[in-house]
């Protein structure tokens, strides 16, 4: 059914269909309108979950751990300090192999504080197990939502939906929100094979010493690894049943012959495709490849993709401090790994909300083909620098 | 012991607790006459440590280890979804030390009071943070050494009183509030299936003496425990709705050396002219809580 949503709403929308039986959380801009939703929904009698009001993201992220360990599907949301706030819970959710789905309405991350978006805190928690995807757009956000919940109890691993903080979580767009019976026969019910039940006592959360705790973190990362073929089926799956393609690793929008392809994750995208356009107009190659699923890195696809393609202008909206952009140097590494060789220009780009806009990305790309190499901080204020200096 | 039901086992032999142990007896004691099925949450601490060193697991009961400071919101999530199944018959317990339950899990204990979860919390009592090796927590009571806390030529151990967990918990308004000891067993039992018998938030605070972290020897650790409380310094006390509806009288107490003078962590009291004056002061701690409870 075709609506004009907020977006958070769109996606409340969504979760509310994929049936979970917990929801906990704790307020946080710009996640909030979403758990908002669906305690409305709760509270009207027309979704059948406890709604845990609690008190801090800490204790929302535990309360999910202990719901999905009992063997009920559980939803959680938050942005920015409360990722970071989570970052123990969400480790152990992982270590636990819990299928958690979690909402990043992704925000900046103090000091200095600063409520707009940037991708920051989804990516502090990177390394913690979780399979982290990113929406482009509300549409994207909807149908990861539904393919989270389908990819997590697959895997037995948790999943992040990212999505970015008001500009999409507070947009209005169209979006076609599946029906009840379409999600349930596109997501059946939780059947865990692990859960805490009285008539089979099981022991979760054990120490292990350090001849077994290596084994332990090595299965998880491949299981992490190998959650890239489920993806892959879920998306398939979903472009099957409800007849549009989302989700997946990435996908390429480019010229055979692109000699220019720009690389990003989220609602920046929407952007770097108007300028890829505008670019072609003007008679320059550029394409686009979009990252869906950062976690597991889908290094293989994206360093066989476009071989001919000489340079990569890698837009991230988050640095890690005293080396760079991080999915700038994931990607080095993917090609450098294959023997592939290319140019890869990282630009910090929109950090705390800052605009980027066509004209920009456009004009990094001339400096590029005339020489740029990066790192670009893309639209610093030079005077406001001088004024303020960097040390 | 001869003619008694066969109990439930809950934590089975085998663990890796030390000799004298008051927290795996208190454990035993606590969860072995529960009835009911149940799913217990535990903190981080000895007591999930000596018991589940994989592959091994000492307990034939559902159990989880989550996170230190978290247990009762774990707690409650397990509580959340038992209602979601339908299966209200499951009781939830959360096991914590005093660290993970007054200082760093405080938060969100206090969070599963007030939103009336039903859960029994327990707290096991050994007045210090023993698992990372006796460092002082908000229950070390005042002038106990510690490693943290640590008896020298100008400072005589801890300065600070226990934090008052129970008030705490009957301030969130919490229905079934006690406190226990490992040293009265019968009266630990009777607590946990009052507890039980009630639904919502409880919470039970169990005394539960460590020979390695007081420096005592094993077995003395029911003796030692029965001495807190003969002194005074650990009363018995139930809280049912707020009003105090029990309180182990003290028609004997013993001054408080006697509980003291067993222990190496007050042996510095002993030895100088301020350690007198802080056993004077600990007598007056125990005094205070005879007139504040009627003991
Ligand atoms: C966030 C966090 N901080 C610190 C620790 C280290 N730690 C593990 S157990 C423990 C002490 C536990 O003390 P208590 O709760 O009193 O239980 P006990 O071991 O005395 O039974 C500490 C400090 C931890 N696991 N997690
Ligand atoms: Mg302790």
């Amino acid at each position: 059914m075709w609506t004009v949503l907020e977006g958070s709403v769109a996606i409340a929308e969504a979760v509310r269909r994929c049936r979970p039986r917990v929801i906990s959380a704790y307020p946080i801009t710009p996640q909030t309108h979403i758990v908002e939703h669906l305690a409305r929904l709760a509270a009207d009698g027309e979704l059948d979950a406890e709604v845990v009001n609690v008190e801090s993201e800490h204790s929302a992220a535990s309360v999910v751990l202990g719901a999905v360990a009992t063997g009920v599907r559980a939803y959680t949301a938050t942005s920015s300090q409360g990722l970071l706030l989570m970052a123990e819970v969400l480790y152990n959710i992982a270590g636990l192999r819990l299928p958690v789905v979690l909402t990043c309405a992704n925000r900046a991350v103090s000091s200095p504080i600063n409520i707009w978006n940037d991708h920051q805190d989804a990516m502090a928690v990177r390394d913690s197990g979780w399979i982290q995807l990113f929406a482009e757009d509300n549409q994207e956000a909807v149908d990861l939502h539904i393919q989270a919940y389908r990819i997590a109890e697959l895997t037995r691993l948790p999943v992040m939906v990212n999505v970015d903080g008001f500009v999409l979580t507070h947009a209005y767009e169209p979006v076609d929100l599946p029906d009840q019976e379409e999600v349930d026969a596109f997501l059946p019910p939780f059947e865990p094979k692990v859960r805490l039940d009285p008539d089979h006592p099981l022991t979760l959360g054990m120490l292990a010493e350090p001849h077994v705790y290596m084994e332990a973190r090595y299965a998880l990362n491949e299981a992490v690894l190998g959650s890239k073929e489920v993806i892959l089926q879920v998306q398939r799956e979903f472009q099957e049943r409800f007849g549009r393609s989302s989700g997946g690793l990435i996908s390429v929008d480019a010229p055979e012959d692109a000699e220019i392809v720009f690389v990003a994750m989220g609602s920046v995208l929407g952007t770097i495709r108007e300028a890829a356009e505008s670019l072609r107009h003007r008679g320059i190659r550029a394409g686009v490849l979009k990252v869906t699923c950062f976690r597991p890195f889908p290094g293989e696809a994206i360093a066989s993709a476009l071989r001919g393609t000489p340079r990569f202008i890698v837009l991230e909206k988050a640095l890690s401090m005293g080396s760079g952009g991080i999915l700038a140097n994931e990607m080095r590494a993917a090609f450098y790994e294959r023997d592939r060789r290319a140019e890869i220009i990282s630009v910090i780009a929109g950090l705390g909300g800052r605009d980027v806009t066509v004209a920009q990305i456009e004009e990094v790309a001339q400096a590029v083909l005339q020489g740029e190499r990066g790192p670009v901080f893309l639209g610093l204020d030079q005077r406001l620098l001088a004024r303020e200096g960097t040390s | 012991m001869p003619g008694e039901k066969l109990r439930l086992r809950v934590l089975t032999p085998g663990h890796r607790a030390c000799q004298g142990c008051g927290q795996a007896l208190g454990v035993r004691l606590a969860l072995e006459r529960v009835e009911v099925p149940f799913i217990v949450a535990n903190a981080t601490g000895c007591l999930e440590v000596f018991s589940t060193a994989y592959p091994y697991s000492s307990w034939a009961v559902p159990w989880i280890h989550s996170l230190f400071e978290n247990t009762a919101a774990v707690a409650s999530g397990i509580s959340a979804a038992l209602r979601a199944l339908g299966r209200g018959e499951v009781r939830v317990i959360a096991l914590g030390g005093d660290g993970g339950t007054a200082d760093i899990g405080l938060q969100a204990l206090s969070g599963m009071f007030e939103r009336g979860d039903d859960v029994l919390y327990i707290c096991y009592d050994n007045e210090a943070y023993m698992n990372t090796g006796v460092q002082r927590s908000g229950l070390t009571p005042p002038y106990a050494r510690t490693t943290t806390s640590p008896a020298g030529r100008v400072r005589l151990g801890n300065v600070r009183p226990k934090k008052d967990m129970l008030s705490i918990a009957v301030a969130h308004g919490v229905g079934y509030a006690a406190t226990a000891s490992i040293g009265y067993p019968k009266d630990l039992e009777r607590k946990v299936q009052k507890a039980m018998g009630r639904r919502g938030p409880r919470y039970l605070h169990i005394h539960a003496p460590c020979p390695l972290g007081w420096g005592f020897e094993p077995e003395k650790t029911v003796e030692i425990a029965q001495l807190a409380v003969q002194t005074g310094l650990f009363p018995l006390v139930e809280i049912e709705d707020g009003v105090v509806t029990g309180v182990r009288k003290l028609p004997k107490r013993l001054p408080v050396e006697e509980y003291l003078k067993h222990q190496s962590r007050f042996a510095h009291l002993f030895t100088s002219e301020e350690g007198r004056k802080a056993i004077a002061e600990i007598q007056a701690i125990a005094d205070a809580n005879v007139a504040r409870y009627g003991l």
